[in-house]
């Protein structure tokens, strides 16, 4: 990336190692400035304005676009509609591989759901691009629209989340629930949800022949080059897509969806650089959500208050021309053992965007309902909610039986728990109440995600003036991968970060993987930290062999890279720079390459997951309802903390999510059209800073030797899990009323209080 | 977006004749007009700006008592007048409870009176709605109702009026100076907004070209300084209109109640004066028993309009708090969250 000066931010003091180091964002300094180039910044020379006309009918056809209006408003250029458009290589609609969605590029006249586009009016100003959008007035042809998750018959789909089978089974779950001494049984509902990121969906597109430029924000680059590729009928060598920047993906800028293409397809359409931005509202369909669920938990427990059985359904939805299902009922696979266990899914078909993946898919929305179910037959048990949970602390992974590569997750409970003053708790909901009279409750929830891995390659290369270069096609969202990235890359070549050049955000350089599975530092730093061994290797080579070099003879194995030298092991006095080695040998440069993929044979091993115990206090109204959290604390176990101020956000980050979850999220369907009424940010409420109280983050270090060989396990999503089910909890000991339905509103406890 | 006349009018008089025109509207600072027009909501031919009105933006106690406020005076200049927060507290906590900081730097007075409900259906543009379109239909009386009126609504529309401001004026008899064709008048806040009947298109009294020029809170207003709160439940602490807010003020003589004032918002398609409430209060001791037989006449004649019949339990039950709290007296500092239950929880750490 020439246009990025990530060095313009003061210096960083090092001590030691810079992986463990708190750095502040080495982006930061550019994004208080205004000088991060977001997609939507770009304004190449010609370039033309492209807006969306987006269906407000859920199901159906359009009759009738009245592209002659909008072609007559000034400044609109072309009207893009399934009638005129550039030709695809191949159609959308084939799934070449499982990570492929289908999207709505004006196939056809159908409406599958609401704001699909159905139309891509270009101009010379924004303004007259929607105001030509608004021109084409369309008429339909309408059919009753599927909403809800009882829309229509329901089946079991083959596969929930990304390959995972719909039902488990281990023992005999019926047998348990009969010899349970307590049994609870529940149904939760978590609402649809969407992702918001601040930035919207933005690309802007520029043909030169056959060469493609875009610039656009993703969580996937190559998986956004190889569909781009396919679709257009191009090798991935005349395609170039920057992302240096995203203003927040959490899922929905995984893959490359609808609009995008669209915006590619009209800078073909009329030959000029073209940007389409999405439109807040326009985020509620074609660009992904969390599917809303409906959950039935039956827990059964023995007079120990020791579980006998767990058996979790979920009842979700899916689009009706595609395939995605939230697993949340695998939530259930790995937090608590019991000596039975069945989870299982299944869904209706709605008029909907198809779901996709939205940050902890599965996780967040099993965990709320599978927290306040262990909440609920821990109570049936008369057992303090953390001694229920201790007593059925899953020593090895239940269902498979595997043991874990690491888990501190009692030292979490042990952590979390004293720092919150936990055992100070009641037993017995609305004990508690404050000076002013509120209802206080205390409630808390277990955290677990899976420590990931993809497939990502890098290149690293150490340069005549000693200083290191690391290339790597990684993506920074916001959550610091600019930063913890580079202080891998820096340890993996013995350098101070500032004195690597590290280049990351751009097609052009090496796949780093997809971030996404909270696994883009694990996967993206094990190929860093591999290609830095191998340049090593390979300057050192240069040092030993040669024997004008103070090094000569010491071996590979016998040298040791730091401070941009290398030094022998076992005699520090003798040491050379990286560049005499490089000056001497007559080389400019020297590189290699390096790969990070998990590693299968530990996975067949061991059960890889984070963990987390978060813990969270609320008040209550007792006559309005209206609920305040006012503390938490989340302590987390995730392997390896490279960076500790920029996982402390991640972790903060994701406990507001979970806040969010259990308080204020929720997309309201009109029932009867499909419609999403509250599509933008006044009215799909997320918290703002007031509701938001003092967060409390604990890491518990962790040394993992098989999740991979820098112990890294991931923390992008895991906040949101456990803190949900906590806050839900909280609600339950603060009033006594069990709330199954999220997110908590005042009528649900109004009545009841 | 749809092409539209600019106009910037010098005076009040250009500004009437310019607005009088039909599809013309004002603008103001545009906080909730300029969305509208975004969302192809509202399509108007004409904006006839008036931020440029010379004498407009001032806030004046006149001789008699009364205080006057410009219709340009934003809502946080307003808020953050010490004689006014302390002459008005429950006015000043109003304001600071609605919308969020940004807004509120912008807002004027008088585009507060005049915002549009924020009802979905009126939003949603290929909804029916009778307010929007007059005769094509409510959506909102058999969809996704749960925040719409509980007060005052009729079978042709049930949106409510999301005013925090309007409020505590409404209970505080604030007077709208009003600026037309035929000259200047003045009418009472409670007759500016109308109740939808069959007619929810018309939101107001005001005529074509009718320019809100001043509010004023009488000398009376002043009266209930010691007694006054407002009171807002919302699903998110700032940034969010009401589910039900209330606003209530009582002159106490010798432990009794002289005068009672209470109105009720986010109930109705008008901020909604309780008068038959505030009869009861009238020279009766400020107890908790009284101000349950407020509530009870306040929301006697409220009904669901859909699935919204805990408004009704909800507006009874903040009526009596917002009594009992106004009761308590006034406190020396607004809470650090103005209107919320949570605003004397140790701890709230919040602005």
């Amino acid at each position: 990336m020439p246009e990025l000066n990530l060095t313009s931010a003061p210096a960083h003091l090092r001590h030691g190692s810079n992986i463990g180091q708190p750095l502040t964002r080495r982006d930061g300094v550019l994004k208080v400035t205004g000088r991060a180039t977001y997609a939507a910044d770009n304004h190449p020379p010609g370039m033309l304005f492209a807006a969306m006309a987006v269906s407000s009918i859920a199901r159906g056809r359009v009759v009738s676009l009245d592209v002659a209006a909008a072609k007559r408003h000034p400044g609109v250029v072309d009207v893009m509609t399934p009638d005129h458009k550039p030709a695809l290589a191949i159609d959308p609609d084939i799934k070449t591989n499982p990570f492929v969605f289908r999207m709505e590029v004006l196939q056809s006249s159908e409406v599958r759901y609401a704001n699909q586009p159905i139309a891509v009016v270009i101009a010379e100003t924004l303004e007259a691009a929607t105001e030509g959008a608004a021109l084409l007035a369309p008429r339909y042809e309408v059919l009753p629209a599927l909403v809800g998750l009882d829309a229509g018959e329901s089946y079991v789909p083959p596969v929930v989340g990304v390959g995972n089978p719909a039902e488990h089974h281990h023992g005999d779950v019926e047998a348990g629930l009969a010899s349970a001494e307590k049994q609870i049984e529940a149904v939760y509902e978590t609402p649809p949800q969407y992702h918001n990121a601040m930035e919207p969906h933005a690309i802007v597109a520029s043909w030169d022949g056959d060469h493609l430029s875009v610039d656009m924000p993703t969580q996937g680059l190559m998986l956004s080059l190889a569909r781009i590729a396919e679709l257009f009928g191009i090798t991935h060598d005349k395609i170039h897509i920057r992302s240096p920047f995203l203003g927040g993906g959490f899922g929905s800028k995984g893959l490359m969806a609808g609009p995008p293409t669209l915006g590619i397809m009209a800078a073909k359409l009329v030959g000029r650089p073209v940007k389409l931005v999405l439109r807040r509202e326009q985020m509620y369909g074609p660009v992904g959500h969390r599917a809303p669920t409906r959950q039935r938990l039956r827990l059964g427990a023995d007079g120990e208050g020791r579980l006998t059985a767990l058996d979790h359904h979920a009842r979700t939805v899916s689009s009706t021309f595609d395939d995605f299902y939230e697993p949340a009922a695998d939530a259930s696979h790995t937090l608590y053992a019991a000596p039975a266990i069945r989870t299982s899914h299944d869904a209706v078909r709605v008029n909907t965007g198809t779901p996709l993946f939205m940050r902890a898919p599965g996780e967040a929305t099993g965990s709320i309902a599978l927290e306040s179910a262990i909440d609920e037959v821990a109570w049936a048990c008369g057992m303090d909610p953390l001694a229920f949970r201790l007593k059925n602390y899953a020593e090895v992974e239940p269902i498979s039986g595997k043991p874990f590569s690491s888990k501190a997750l009692r030292a979490c409970y042990e952590k979390g728990a004293t720092r919150f003053g936990w055992a100070k708790r009641p037993l017995q909901p609305r004990q508690m109440r404050d000076d002013a009279g509120l209802l206080v409750g205390w409630g808390m929830g277990t955290a677990t995600f899976p420590a990931l891995m993809f497939q990502a390659e890098a290149r690293a290369a150490i340069r005549r003036d000693g200083s290191g270069v690391m290339e790597i096609g990684a993506h920074d969202m916001g959550q610091g991968a600019w930063t913890a990235l580079a202080q891998i890359a820096a340890d993996a070549v013995g350098l101070d970060v500032d004195r690597v050049e590290f280049k990351a955000g751009t097609s052009d350089l090496p796949d780093a993987g997809i971030a996404g599975g909270s696994a883009h530092t694990a996967t993206a730093g094990a190929a860093i930290h591999s290609a830095g061994a191998a340049v090593i290797a390979r300057l050192a080579d240069l040092a030993t062999t040669d024997e004008r070099s103070p090094l000569f003879g010491a071996g590979n194995a016998g040298v040791i890279a730091r401070d941009g030298r290398l030094i022998r092991r076992d005699d520090e006095s003798r040491s050379e720079s990286y560049a005499e080695i490089l000056a001497r040998a007559g080389v400019a440069e020297i590189e290699a390459r390096g790969t990070g993929a998990p590693n299968p044979a530990a996975m067949e091993e061991y059960a890889m997951h984070a963990h987390g115990a978060v813990f969270a206090e609320v008040k209550v109204d007792p006559e309005l309802g209206q609920v305040r959290v006012t503390r938490m604390v989340g302590a987390f176990a995730a392997g390896r903390i490279v960076n500790p101020r920029m996982v402390q956000s991640q972790l903060f980050g994701g406990m507001i999510w979970g806040l969010s979850f259990a308080l204020h999220e929720e997309a309201i369907t009109d029932r009867r059209s499909g419609r999403i009424m509250n599509a933008n940010l006044g009215e799909y409420h997320i918290p703002v800073n007031a509701d938001v109280p003092p967060l409390d983050v604990i890491t518990v270090e962790e040394h993992d030797p098989h999740v991979n060989a820098l112990g890294i396990k991931g923390v992008g999503e895991i906040g949101i899990t456990g803190s949900a089910g906590a806050v839900a909890n909280a609600v339950w000991h603060a009033t006594g009323v069990r709330v199954r339905r999220f997110p908590i509103r005042i009528e649900e406890l109004l009545t009841q209080l | 977006m749809k092409q539209f006349d600019y106009v910037r009018p010098g005076t009040i008089t250009e500004a009437v004749a310019a607005a009088a025109q039909p599809g013309a509207v004002y603008l103001a600072a545009g906080t909730n007009l300029l969305d509208l027009m975004k969302g192809g909501v509202s399509r108007p031919d004409r904006l006839v700006d008036v931020t440029h009105l010379e004498g407009l933006d001032q806030i004046e106690t006149l001789a008699d008592g009364s205080l006057r406020i410009g219709a340009l005076v934003r809502n946080a200049d307003l808020a953050h007048d010490a004689d006014f927060a302390r002459s008005y507290p429950a006015v000043a906590e109003a304001l600071l409870s609605g919308a969020s900081a940004q807004l509120r730097n912008a807002a004027t007075v008088g585009g507060n009176l005049l915002q549009r409900t924020r009802c979905a259906y009126f939003y949603d543009t290929a909804s029916r709605c009778n307010k929007r379109e007059p005769g094509s239909g409510c959506d909102a009386s058999d969809g996704e109702n749960r925040g719409h009126a509980v007060l005052g609504w009729s079978e042709s529309c049930i949106a409510t009026h999301p005013s925090d401001f309007c409020v505590p004026l409404v209970a505080l008899d604030a007077i709208v100076e009003i600026e037309g064709r035929t000259g200047r008048r003045e009418i009472a806040l409670d007759e500016l907004h109308r109740l939808p009947g069959d007619a929810p298109e018309r939101e107001s009294v005001l005529e074509p070209g009718d320019l809100i020029v001043a509010v004023r809170l009488p000398p009376a207003a002043r009266g209930f300084a010691a007694h006054a709160r407002y009171l807002k439940v919302r699903e998110r602490t700032s940034y969010a209109f009401a589910v039900v807010s209330a606003a209530a003020a009582l002159r106490i003589e010798n432990g009794r109640i002289a005068e009672a004032r209470l109105a009720l918002g986010g109930v109705a398609a008008k901020p909604w004066r309780a008068r038959a409430a505030e009869d009861v209060l009238r020279n009766v001791a400020p107890t908790a028993d009284a101000f349950q037989e407020a509530a009870w006449r306040a929301l006697a004649d409220a009904k669901p309009s859909g699935d919204n019949a805990f408004k009704i339990e909800l507006a009874r039950r903040i009526v009596v708090r917002a009594l009992l709290l106004a009761a308590a007296g006034t406190p020396a500092r607004l809470p650090a969250l103005p209107a919320s239950p949570f605003a004397s929880t140790s701890g709230a750490i919040h602005a």
